[in-house]
């Protein structure tokens, strides 16, 4: 698991470009450390000739005692391999530098986050607002030395809560006796809202001119509350007439401060987080987070913890996917027949996590080294007649009930297309890619646990609609259901966690960049530790967060209908898209 | 591809058709024990189940498994002589390794000698901000803390109900020893294999 | 109103030769019959929690069986909003806005540990601790998230609830139109208009909050 196959380019791009090119010295750091000015002409040189043309992750972290800011990058190749990882510093007083929205259009959102949460702008950025947080919002959240307002301790366990606690409610604590905090001497007397101004004026500037009769346009904004966003989630659109001309995406309604509070937490603790990331693929998420930190502590998972691992995984995925095609038919107006036929399904998978884990949601079960138990007597016999008879079983009576559907067809064949060059510079992954044509399932592309050893296909689809990436859902459950009969037959006996079960896990010092191939695409996990028992940064590349940003070129031009079906299939779930 | 326009939506149509038919076949198979019967809520929640499958809460509840997660709660032994001994020593394992730090626990202080002594004067959990992630009681070193099934806990006042301290949260062992039977075996085990070592 | 104080409450029996044929029920009895068996929820999911939502509309669980499953999205005609999942600072304004558009009679279920006061993420700078810092809650519901015959355990609390309501005391009967909670919006953080005096007073020590609220730790706790 070192980063050797990367270094070789590392060392080329050094040859390239001396002056401009250094090793990061950190202890237990990787990558190369960038200037600032020529960061766009490397980037280039990247995409173009060294073949590194999906920048999976664009990320910040704050280093007060240094007086300076790193910006992070990742750059993955969609032919395979690991990732490549540049950093830029900056000053802590004055964080500017060049954005790569140009090169690498992906990147937009990721920076607007890191504008909004650390302060650091982007010059050449199409539309640099905030993105989780609200316009008007005091400060930069993830900055060191900002503190929320129900503040207790820089980290986790508080003091106060043994062995002499008085136990107050939180709101106790602060002088407003709320979560509020407010800069002095502000009179909210006559405070006008900030409004949308510059969301709508990004809107306009955004808007494609149309052919023929000059009409009036109109904006719409669909959500937050609306039935069919999955989730509070808000598109500020322009119309004309029926027809969209402009597409916003607005979030941050769901902003519930992982990462600040990731920074609080200690290494453990974190793991019931991640469960609400995502939260229909809680196990996922937790194999993300676990597969990271164990990158860093070097420890080797046994065999049997292993093979429960891609288990577990893998029935998320196909209670994930299950969704994904029960809620897209919603969205289509098939009123919930599709869906409650898909959720009866996933109710099986929900009744083995609660047996095995405890929950049917925050299943909270991977731990470093393995996993939190074993399966309880009697339990593989269940999951071999889910494996064998009846998940494959529902997945032909879901594709008999839904694929040929000449309604089906009819609304989603050619529409939403995304082209798989857009796709990989706007940094999509996951099945909204493969649908695309781009056969880059991590799993095959960068492997992890024991998939290098089982046997599945990559399903990649061809036309990059609507209708596409349905099918290329449905049939990677039936690619899930493959690999989770060859580890229902082939799981070995032995024990379940590497070394005693630990409450506080010393990380060593030094940052990591660990990812899986999630239900919903890349899901990655940077870590910087600082020797501690808490992190000391702690960000999560959110797929469906990245692949947002297709969302405006892929519904432009269709009439407002589609735009509901357009979002099923791109399939967000919010707690993933805000953290 | 569908050889004739329309074919496609029949072949879906027929699907729910066989559905539809399959609640009442199923129904009739089982001759009207398949609900408020215990081999009815089996079948209901096996994996081989067709037809009908709601589960009637609250006349039938879905048993919960014993890894069910839920509040926490505290486990007493009752000696001889109706004593109950609270298990817990407050060495404050589960307030450390709590992710929203919602147990808060006051370790009892001996009045004369102003020594500390191993149980807790004062434990409350807040129940409102418990997010049923089971680390405490997989961390306990004195298997004091466990987890309830117990989810019907809705109320209409969170300030006084949603708040458990000590009183609400001691159950005795035998009610641990009934919903996690496994677990409740492996742990006498445990603890009877540490006192042949500490007595060795 | 003075004519039914005049009433003397007179306790009615069924003479023996009518026990089969008549029953006596109370005007209270029937109007909260009819009503806590149609209550209609909104279809208002925040997070986490609405999937348990969604898991108890569905087949399993069907809500349904007690009158509740058409789930409107339109506030105008839901009779009970279930606040699943975490309500942020951003997202608040929309709740009350949405709660003020509500026709009355109307109900708050509190879901999950993040509606009733917050849950894990209380400690958060852009989460709200709890739902009823804004809307009057009928029904909390403890669990993260509440599974659903937790939930339908807190639906049958609030049918509970609504048997103890009467015609005579319901507001929506009484003269005067409801009142609508004032929006929060949007400035450094959230602003609650009720509270702008409040906020004016105490903003000024702002920046010494930390160092004041260490100290209000250390001093004895005043509930």
């Amino acid at each position: 698991m070192t980063e050797a196959p990367a270094s070789v380019t590392l060392s080329d791009l050094a040859q390239r470009f001396p002056e401009w090119v250094s090793a990061d010295g950190r202890p237990g750091y990787q990558g190369d450390v960038v200037t600032a000015g020529h960061l766009r002409e490397i980037a280039s040189a990247l995409k173009t000739d060294f073949g590194y043309d999906l920048l999976s992750s664009v990320t910040a972290a704050d280093y007060p005692v240094e007086e300076l800011q790193d910006v992070i990058y990742h750059f993955s190749k969609s032919t395979g391999g690991q990732p490549l990882e540049l950093k830029c510093r900056v000053p802590r007083g004055e964080p500017r530098l060049p954005s790569l929205v140009a090169i690498f259009p992906g990147a937009e959102l990721q920076e607007r986050e890191a504008w909004d949460l650390l302060g650091i702008r982007f010059e050449g950025h199409p539309d640099l607002r905030r993105i989780l947080t609200w316009e008007g919002f005091e400060g930069h959240p993830l900055r060191k030395d900002w503190h929320e307002p129900y503040f207790n301790e820089e980290v986790k366990p508080f003091k106060d809560r043994w062995p002499n606690a008085k136990q107050q409610p939180a709101e106790q604590r602060t002088v407003l006796k709320d979560n509020l905090k407010f800069p002095p001497g502000f009179n909210p007397e006559g405070w006008l809202q900030q409004d949308d101004e510059a969301l709508y004026q990004a809107l306009k500037r955004e808007a494609v001119d149309t052919p023929g009769l000059i009409s009036d346009r109109i904006i719409v904004n669909l959500g937050p509350q609306h039935p069919s966003t999955h989730g509070v989630f808000r598109m500020a659109v322009l119309l004309e007439g029926e027809t969209i001309v402009s597409l916003k995406p607005v979030m941050g309604y769901l902003h519930r401060n992982h990462e600040k509070i990731g920074e609080r937490n200690s290494w453990i603790m974190n793991i019931p987080y991640t469960d609400r990331l995502d939260y229909i693929t809680s196990m996922s998420n937790n194999f993300g987070y676990v597969t990271a930190v164990e990158k860093l502590t070097g420890v080797s998972v046994p065999e049997r913890a292993e093979y429960l691992r891609v288990m577990m995984a893998e029935l998320t995925r196909i209670a994930s996917h299950l969704i994904s095609i029960g809620f897209l038919l919603n969205d289509l107006g098939a009123f919930y027949t599709p869906s409650l036929y898909a959720l009866k399904e996933r109710e099986l998978i929900l009744d083995v996590f609660e047996r095995v884990a405890g929950s049917r949601m925050m299943c909270n079960y991977f731990r470093f080294g393995g996993v939190a138990a074993d399966l309880p007597p009697g339990e593989i016999e269940r999951i071999r007649g889910l494996a064998f008879e009846r998940l494959p079983r529902s997945v032909a009576e879901l594709d008999r009930y839904l694929t040929d559907s000449e309604i089906v067809r009819a609304r989603c064949e050619g529409i939403g297309i995304l082209p798989p060059e857009r796709a990989l510079a706007q940094s999509v992954t996951g099945p909204l890619l493969r649908a695309s044509g781009v056969a880059y399932d991590l799993r095959r592309a960068d492997p992890y646990s024991i998939y290098d050893r089982l046997d599945f296909d990559v399903v990649v689809g061809r036309h990059g609609d609507v209708y596409d990436r349905y099918r290329v859902r449905l049939e990677e459950i039936r690619q899930s259901i493959r690999i989770l009969q060859q580890v229902v037959d082939g799981i070995p006996e032995g024990p379940i966690l590497a070394g005693k079960p630990a409450w506080s896990t010393r990380v060593p010092a030094g940052e990591v960049y660990g990812r899986v191939e999630g239900p919903k695409g890349e899901l990655g996990f940077y870590l910087v530790s600082d020797g501690k028992a808490n992190p000391y940064r702690y960000h999560v590349r959110a797929p469906c967060f990245i692949n947002l940003t297709s969302l405006a070129g892929m519904c432009r031009g269709h009439k407002i209908a589609d735009v509901v079906t357009i979002l099923g299939s791109v399939d967000i779930t919010l707690g993933e898209v805000d953290r | 591809m569908a050889p004739l326009p329309g074919f496609g939506m029949l072949k879906g149509l027929w699907v729910t058709f066989r559905r539809l038919v399959d609640t009442y076949r199923v129904d009739l198979r089982w001759r009207g024990k398949r609900y408020r019967s215990s081999e009815g809520l089996q079948d209901r929640l096996s994996y081989k189940t067709r037809g009908i499958f709601t589960v009637q809460y609250p006349e039938e509840k879905i048993p919960p498994p014993e890894n069910f997660r839920y509040v926490p709660f505290l486990v007493y032994d009752e000696l001889e002589g109706g004593e109950r001994k609270l298990r817990c020593t407050a060495c404050g394992m589960c307030a450390r390794v709590c992710p929203p730090q919602c147990i808060w626990i006051t370790r009892a202080v001996d009045p004369e000698t102003n020594k500390p002594l191993s149980q807790p004067a004062e434990f409350v959990i807040e129940a409102d901000v418990c997010m049923n992630c089971g680390l405490c009681a997989e961390f306990c070193p004195f298997d004091a803390i466990q987890m309830d099934h117990n989810y019907e806990l809705a109320s209409r006042d969170r300030w006084s109900d949603l708040r458990f301290d000590l009183k609400k949260l001691s159950k005795p062992a035998s009610y641990h020893a009934a919903i996690h039977p496994l677990r409740d075996q492996q742990e006498t085990l445990e603890r009877a294999g540490k006192k042949e070592e500490g007595a060795a | 109103m003075t004519k039914t104080d005049a009433l003397i409450p007179v306790e009615p029996t069924v003479p023996a030769e009518l026990q089969g044929l008549v029953t006596l029920t109370s005007l209270d009895r029937i109007y909260d019959w009819g009503r806590r068996n149609s209550v209609w929820p909104m279809l208002f999911g925040l997070a986490c929690c609405a999937f348990e939502m969604i898991c108890t509309a569905a087949s399993r669980f069907d809500f349904s069986r007690f009158g509740m499953e058409v789930m409107r999205a339109s506030p105008r005609q839901a009779d009970v909003m279930i606040v699943s999942g975490t309500v942020t600072k951003k997202m608040a304004g929309q709740v009350v806005r949405l709660y003020n558009q509500m026709a009355e009679p109307r109900y708050v279920i509190a879901m999950g540990a993040c509606a009733t006061c917050g849950g894990p993420f209380k400690e958060g700078y852009s989460v709200v601790s709890g739902v009823d810092k804004f809307l009057p809650v009928d029904v909390y519901i403890p669990g993260c998230p509440p599974t659903p015959q937790a939930l339908l355990n807190g639906l049958i609390e609030l049918q509970k609830k609504i048997d103890t309501e009467s015609i005579r005391t319901a507001r929506w009967y009484q003269k005067g139109p409801g009142e609508s909670i004032p929006v929060p919006l949007l400035g450094p953080d959230l602003i609650d208009p009720r509270r702008t005096e409040e906020i004016n007073l105490l903003s000024g020590a702002g920046t010494t909050k930390t160092a004041e609220s260490q100290s209000q730790a250390e001093e004895p706790a005043h509930d």
